[in-house]
């Protein structure tokens, strides 16, 4: 490694005025970056990780502003810049944007500009910069796609980002930051918004390209498993302040700070070598069968251009749930895993096959043919978990408001009962009863979670459907909610469907595992089982794309290398 | 956890604290308050009778207020009188040094009856002596006083944005929210029928509806029809504004989440989704308040709207429809400007208030 670092950042703050308080978004943050190297900046969302990456750059939107520190770069000739005494639309910043330090963003969908074509887009920093002519700049456009490894990259070039997938299109997003042969890449988060067999494949692109380029990459993610794959040196962020830097085995191996050993002990509980929580019980009688259930959207008719063809959301998808168990939906994006829990609670009507349930007083239904009054003595038993605790409490309404609702509207409660209930609840969850008077407004993304959990535990149902109820959360912030849902499940006799993309999280939590691909299960079994010996080469892949928190193991990139 | 008071802050009281921090909105607030209150006391806050002409007082131009006479606190006016030029033997107001009109507040004036209800005769401002006029902003071509005109031209054209606009309201919030709840083919049919009606030419179709209308009417009758057919065309926007958070907030997981609760049709609309909405449509309302009254003001400009003896702001400009009277007395434009500051003090409080109503947009 180089002696002189291309990139130091010395005492950077960068700090938002928000009326009389001051946000210090990043506070006294100092790092060195050499050639070749990849830095991980890694901390919870809030931590400044983003908005130090943004500093560099000079793109800190307002009311952002660098109130101190320097960022020195290092020019090729020898020659250094300190970035943070250059202004935004200097020409020198504008020089080093993209020529000299390129960035890619988190959200492939929204980073890319939809009206242009993907080859115009990365020609763009190359004709700005005035490196070289169009038809030049056209052919290293295709050049840099075909090392993106975009097939066909000579028509690709002149497809629009629409016409992408969003690995597809993160790819384009790293053609476009590489186009002028940049020494400092930036990666904000690039591969949080992708599936993990996508997000495989973009880091060993990034590590391959940084082998060949001599890039020096800084790469911000949450992930601890992502960065103990990656990263040589790892920065821990909380709070605007850096709590802890080392070499990334020496962090693994004996981290120092209590934030770094708790966020460390969250990525391993919900990691694929932990022990999961649950041991597999003696299992009770079903009392859910599932038989041939699809949901296929009829071809939509078109006035110009081919009829689209129906789409099979859910194919032909058939298990049993048995009392106390907890089952897992585990699939990529668009494997049809929420359109699955959406009908089995009949928000969505499926179009073919049985949802046969037993009510707890007796008698059995099938879900599927059920009409609006028929579904209210079913809502009671089986309720769900929303993915996004922000959207799913109604902001109008007071948390004691929100959690009394289902008793209120079902008759079952009212007045000083009702409150005495609320509070239990509350208590339930983890919370102060005297909580109920505020609004959702008030409460983090985890406590609102609670709350969520405690307005599905009103009723005292029998199943809860829980949609990628932890994925909106920070992964120390997971795994207590996990151990909330476990804590309550014997006293209150649940059962849990639980919905996700993250293989950790559902390994740890449910008793059997539902792999589901393109709208299909496609692989079935105790989470043993399916995590040890996975039959299915789908599983296989999913299986080999988790990011292991252990930097001993650097499976996810040596795959590719070959 | 947030503690303390934001927490169990509700939803009107953080739009309020957000409200509070736009300026130009609060401004707006405090003209728009003002306006809408001279409107509603216009005949004891008018210094006069605005339909008492004087033949020997036409075009009066505007006195200045003074409020100092030497040291002490005294308002007055100079009274003017009229000389001749003694070269084009023009007839001219000349100010008169000698004499000066004491102002009082709280006078005894022209007798009225508020809101044809109650007599009075206690005017906000007005001379000391009841026989004496004072023409703040000048006198109209039969010697009316253009300022006394102006208030009471407020009441109608302000009042025929409040009505209208309420009219508008109930058509736009009923159809939008059947459009925006049902989807669908109600929703296809409230969206052809709104765009047909926003295809049509509005002033040509106001001026078709306002000529079919009896000249026998009464002023009364007459204000209520042309409100009416403001108002049938403005409920459009309100309507679009209405469905599309409607569609909006159908997807939401807390609207999923009353469902699943158990929550009846109605308990969704009116307990859930319409108080997501209220912010929103106060705001879409006061932003379209200002259309009607340009709307108002254009009709009787042109003749169609209210006519003499009613008064209105754009009743009153049809005084200053021809150039000669322009150059005459300039401050017949002056309710013009009566108009252009209400619908900007509007604009300014409804942009505010758009702003204002998402405390959870960032």
């Amino acid at each position: 490694m180089p002696t002189n670092p291309i990139l130091e950042v010395r005492g950077l703050r960068t700090y938002f005025p928000l009326g009389r308080r001051v946000l210090k978004a990043v506070d006294d943050v100092s790092f060195r970056l050499h050639a070749g190297e990849t830095l991980c900046i890694v901390g919870e969302s809030g931590s400044g990780k983003s908005i130090t990456a943004r500093s560099i750059l000079q793109i800190v939107g307002p009311p952002g502003r660098i109130m101190g520190g320097e960022i020195l770069y290092r020019r090729a000739d020898g020659s250094v810049v300190d970035i943070a005494g250059l202004g935004a639309k200097a020409a020198a910043m504008r020089a080093l944007r993209g020529r000299e330090i390129a960035m890619i963003f988190q959200e492939p969908m929204t980073s890319l500009s939809p009206i242009h074509r993907i080859g115009w887009q990365i020609m763009e920093g190359l004709l700005a910069h005035k490196m070289m002519g169009r038809a030049e700049a056209r052919a290293r456009a295709v050049e840099l796609l075909r090392q993106v490894e975009i097939p066909q990259p000579e028509q690709a070039v002149d497809r629009f980002p629409f016409e992408f997938s969003g690995g597809m299109r993160q790819r384009a997003m790293i053609a476009m930051a590489l186009a002028c042969n940049p020494r400092v890449l930036i990666a904000d988060e690039p591969t949080t918004a992708l599936d993990v067999t996508t997000q495989a494949e973009i880091l060993r692109l990034i590590r391959r390209l940084q082998q060949a380029h001599g890039l020096a990459v800084l790469f911000i993610t949450h992930d601890m498993g992502v960065v103990a794959q990656i990263a040589d040196n790892v920065l821990v962020m909380r709070q605007g302040e850096v709590v802890e830097r080392a070499p990334t085995a020496e962090l693994f191996a004996s981290p120092h700070h209590p934030y770094t050993i708790r966020l460390l002990q969250a990525a391993t509980a919900l990691g694929m070598a932990a022990p999961p929580a649950r041991r597999a019980a003696a299992l009770g009688a079903p009392f859910l069968r599932v038989r041939d259930l699809s949901l296929t959207y009829p071809a939509q008719a078109r006035l110009f251009g081919r009829a689209q063809p129906p789409t099979q959301a859910v194919k032909r998808v058939s298990f049993d749930l048995h009392e106390g168990e907890n089952l897992g939906i585990v699939g990529e994006s668009g494997s049809g895993k929420t359109t699955l829990g959406s009908c089995l609670i009949r928000v969505l009507q499926p179009s073919a096959g049985r949802i046969e349930y037993d009510l707890r007083a007796g008698g059995t239904r099938d879900l599927a043919g059920l009409d609006r009054v028929g579904l209210k003595p079913v809502h009671r038993e089986i309720r769900m978990v929303f993915q996004d605790p922000f959207a799913s409490l109604n902001p109008r309404m007071t948390v004691g408001q929100c959690i009394g609702e289902p008793l209120l509207v079902n008759g079952l409660m009212q007045g000083a009962a009702l409150a005495q209930r609320v509070e239990k609840l509350l208590g339930m969850v983890g919370l102060g009863g005297d909580v109920a008077v505020r609004y959702p407004h008030a409460f983090s993304g985890g406590q609102r979670q609670r709350i969520v959990i405690a307005r599905a535990l009103a009723l005292d149902p029998r199943l809860i459907i829980a949609d990628e109820a932890t994925s909106a959360l920070d992964v120390t912030l997971r795994r207590q909610i996990l151990d909330l849902l476990l804590e309550l499940q014997p006293e209150l006799g649940l059962s849990f469907i639980f919905i996700s993309h993250d293989l950790g999280v559902i390994r740890y939590f449910c008793d059997r595992i539902a792999v589901m691909h393109r709208g299909e299960i496609v692989e079935i079994g105790t989470a043993d089982a399916i995590c040890a010996w996975p039959q299915m080469p789908y599983t296989q892949r999913l299986l080999a794309a988790v990011p292991e928190a252990d930097p001993a193991r650097r499976g996810l990139l040596a795959e590719g290398m070959g | 956890m947030m503690a303390g008071g934001l927490a169990t802050a509700s939803q009107a009281k953080l739009t309020w604290l957000r409200f509070r921090r736009h300026r130009m909105a609060m401004v707006g607030l405090g003209i728009v308050l003002l306006m809408y209150l001279v409107a509603l006391f216009a005949e004891p806050v008018a210094p006069f009778n605005p339909d008492k002409s004087n033949a020997r007082l036409v075009f009066h131009p505007p006195q200045m207020v003074q409020f100092f006479d030497g040291w002490a606190f005294s308002p007055h006016v100079l009274a003017y009188r009229l000389a001749r030029d003694p070269v084009t033997l023009q007839p001219r107001y000349v100010a008169d040094g000698s004499r000066k009109v004491r102002l009082r507040f709280f006078v005894a004036g022209d007798p009225y009856k508020l809101w044809g209800l109650f007599d009075g005769t206690i005017h906000l401002i007005g001379p000391e002596n009841a026989g004496d006029t004072v023409f703040i902003l000048g006198a109209d071509r039969q010697g009316r006083d253009v300022l006394s005109r102006m208030i009471h031209g407020a009441r109608a054209s302000l009042s025929i944005g409040l009505v209208g606009v309420s009219i508008s309201l109930v058509l736009g919030i009923t159809l939008g929210g059947l459009s925006g709840f049902f989807g669908g083919r109600v929703d296809w049919g409230v969206q052809r029928v709104i765009e047909f009606i926003i295809s049509l030419p509005t002033i040509p179709i106001w001026l078709a509806l306002a000529a079919i209308l009896p000249k026998e009417w009464s002023p009364m009758a007459i204000y209520f029809t042309i409100t009416l057919i403001i108002s049938l065309v403005g409920w459009t926007e309100l309507a679009r504004v209405v469905r599309g958070r409607f569609l909006a907030l159908r997807g939401d997981s807390f609207v999923t989440a009353a469902w699943l609760d158990g929550c009846s049709q109605g308990r969704i609309i009116f307990r859930h989704m319409l108080p997501s909405l209220t912010s929103h449509i106060i705001a879409a309302v006061t932003l379209a308040i200002p259309n009607m009254i340009l709307a108002e003001t254009a009709l009787s400009f042109l003749g169609l709207g209210l006519k003499p003896p009613a008064i209105s702001w754009g009743a009153l400009l049809r005084e200053a429809q021809n150039v000669q009277s322009i150059a005459a007395a300039p401050w017949l434009l002056l309710p013009g400007a009566a108009v252009a500051l209400t619908v900007l003090a509007l604009n300014f409080l409804g942009d505010g208030l758009r702003d204002a109503a998402d405390p959870y947009a960032h």
